[in-house]
């Protein structure tokens, strides 16, 4: 079963979702589709790695499961664990129903079935395959996580020992990011196909305004386009991304500006720059960024 | 063309990418044919970006991925057959590096003499700076590296683990009491137990630390092999040599760092060095609770105020700031230089970096951290 057919199909859809692909990343996502393989998504933090994921989900129709990745997180809090205080209660109920009469393996088989297991996420996206499973910010996980992942991302399937082996009846459509804070494992990496996200053109990031935040004039999202372009040229500790492109549009927007000069954007810069550093220098250099 | 000329014109690529310097692995080239074959051979586009994604794996790979693809499919729109000159390696800029045949003289079979003076001549060396030696002293002292015992600094871990007290483990408990056909007969605890922290080296490779490259790599090398280490080179750009650190051999490690760094004994602009490390890896986390080592000598070409500006931040994000300085191990040295100066109001522990017993210093105040 082909979920796209081509990677303008693929573009067309995210396209419908209001998510603005290039012909790389519309490339990639096709390929990753085809070939079964997950997609890891790296680049610089706003430049909408997650946002694929859920666009991929709306395009294609697709539930999302989302794994948000941390340290220290392990096997039990991605795939499933047992629901202990229901089997506790399960096991009085038993008790007091059965007065004496019990078969202790039929209760012991009962305790390990199906109601009492709590399915996270990659045991969620295995069962209800076709889905969209984003695996969000893999490089904080640990080392030992990532084997755990490749495991699963190379075999689709996981075994529970009371339950049996679930296995995925289509591979997941699986989107990795990672903000490269730690170097993914290679074995991992060669898993996965690869691509860097940068951030968009001005004309894309215009379209990308355009359509996410329809509300916004199309003179007002040039503008501020054009000035988050300059400040992301001024060699800030966190320049923005296109969320904060977007939220600015929109924050200028309810306050009923209609053109963009350095009052109304050094009021509602807080939106878009969060480093006070940056905030200094962006607001110095407001003029000559609005000029030029 | 036939299929087999394709696969031969593809495989090429594959290889001269090699050549180029991008790991491409055997599976790697599979899937890069098999994924040009889904998106169409004609497509010049496509091809190029089926192959960026099934061939790279970090940014630093593609631009040496654009360079050879160019070069491969140059002329023509479709894949050509003729084979083309392979991408010459980048030059490769070697680290100094000791002889290994220092060894003549040491450890007659069961001469305790010989021993105990190899072995006093070992204690001296552990001492003397390593600017002042020759280098048939410094190959002996690269040996000695084996011998340095890191360990990781620690902190209390978010998670829990069973322990014999602590507070009640309800999962554990109950867990226990499904064992027991639920009568609660044994309760279990569990505490915090600790992690081990990132350590963070930052080695200044400028003209200036020239005659303690050499050591300073070593010693990153051990901390690298032995706990969770990241390692950074700072000169005029930043150079990330986790990877090549994580060689087994030293000397391997050696030379694949003496091969990715492009700016070896050049001058120094540490704070334009910080300041780019910051942006592209300390920012995004990993700086973030770890404790970074700078191995730098302080001597600062560029703008002090900048130094002092980022070395606030780094200080700001991270656990814990150790500045080796190879210098302080001298008589009456004083922090004057601009860059030392600027620097020291952010460093927590500052100590010594000029001699083996120096570095066992330097790896306690890491464990201790």
């Amino acid at each position: 079963m082909s979920l796209v057919n081509s990677p303008d199909d693929l573009a067309a859809r995210l396209e419908k979702t209001g998510y603005l692909s290039d012909e790389a990343l519309a490339t990639v996502g096709f390929l990753a589709m085809e070939l079964g393989r997950p997609l890891l998504l790296e680049g610089e933090p706003g430049t909408g790695k997650t946002a694929l994921a859920e666009a991929l989900a709306e395009g294609l129709g697709l539930p999302l499961v989302r794994l948000q990745c941390y340290e220290g997180i392990d096997a039990s809090q991605a795939l499933y664990d047992w629901d202990f205080p229901r089997q506790i209660l399960h096991l009085r109920a038993v008790e007091a129903a059965a007065d004496g009469r019990l078969d202790v393996d039929e209760v012991e088989g009962g305790l390990f079935a199906e109601r009492f297991l709590v399915a996270r996420p990659i045991l969620r996206a295995l069962r209800e395959a076709p889905v969209v499973l984003l695996i969000d910010e893999v490089d904080r996980a640990d080392d030992e996580f990532e084997a755990f992942l490749l495991e699963v991302l190379s075999t689709w399937q996981v075994t529970i020992p009371e339950l049996g082996t679930v296995a995925a009846a289509v591979p997941p459509v699986v989107v990795l990011t990672s903000n490269r804070t730690r170097e993914v494992h290679d074995a991992l990496k060669r898993r996965c196909l690869y691509h860097w996200i940068d951030h968009p053109t001005l004309e894309r990031e215009v379209a990308i305004v355009r359509s996410r935040a329809p509300e916004v004039s199309a003179e007002l999202a040039r503008q501020v386009v054009e000035l988050v372009h300059e400040v992301r040229g001024a060699d800030l500790v966190k320049p923005p991304g296109v969320a904060e492109t977007l939220d600015w549009a929109r924050a200028l927007e309810r306050l009923g500006t209609t053109t963009l000069d350095v009052e109304a954007a050094a009021r509602t810069l807080g939106v878009a720059v969060k480093y006070r550093e940056d905030a200094d220098r962006v607001r110095a250099a407001l003029d000559r960024m609005l000029a030029g | 063309m036939t299929a087999a000329g394709v696969e031969t014109t593809l495989l090429g690529f594959t290889r001269a990418l090699r050549a180029a310097g991008i790991a491409v692995t055997q599976d790697r080239a599979q899937v890069f044919l098999a994924a040009t074959a889904r998106v169409g051979l004609g497509d010049q586009q496509r091809t190029y970006w089926a192959g960026r994604a099934t061939l790279c794996s970090c940014p630093e790979d593609l631009p040496v991925y654009d360079k050879v693809f160019w070069a491969w499919f140059a002329d023509d729109g479709s894949t050509g057959t003729a084979q083309r000159p392979v991408m010459p390696m980048p030059p490769s800029k070697q680290a100094p590096l000791g002889e290994d045949d220092a060894d003549a003289g040491e450890g007659g079979p069961g001469d305790d003499l010989v021993v105990r003076v190899a072995a006093s001549d070992v204690e001296v060396l552990r001492h003397r700076d390593i600017a002042s030696m020759t280098e048939g002293e410094r190959a002996r002292l690269a040996r000695q590296f084996a011998r340095l015992s890191p360990r990781p600094p620690s902190r209390t871990s978010y998670r829990r683990r069973p322990a014999r007290r602590g507070t009640l483990d309800t999962d554990a408990t109950l867990r226990r009491m499904l064992a027991r056909m639920g009568e609660p007969l044994e309760l279990r605890h569990r505490h915090r137990s600790r992690r081990d922290r990132r350590v963070v080296l930052l080695v200044d490779v400028s003209g200036s630390m020239g005659p303690y490259a050499d050591a300073l790599l070593r010693l990153a090398h051990r901390m690298t092999r032995s706990m969770s280490t990241e390692t950074f080179s700072v000169g005029t750009r930043v150079t990330r040599l986790t990877r090549a650190m994580r060689l087994r051999d030293a000397d391997q490690a050696l030379r694949a760092a003496g091969d990715v760094v492009p700016d070896w004994s050049g001058g120094t602009r540490l704070g334009e060095g910080l300041q780019a490390f910051l942006q592209r890896w300390g920012q995004r986390g990993m700086v973030r609770g770890a404790v970074v080592v700078v191995f730098s000598d302080g001597w600062e070409r560029g703008d002090a105020a900048l130094l002092a500006e980022q070395m606030r931040r780094l200080h700001l994000l991270a656990h814990r700031v150790v500045w080796v300085n190879p210098h302080k191990g001298a008589a009456g040295y004083q922090p004057v230089q601009v860059g030392m100066a600027a620097a020291l109001p952010y460093v927590d522990d500052f100590v010594a970096g000029h001699s083996l017993a120096a570095f066992e210093r330097v790896l306690e105040v890491v464990g201790d951290a």
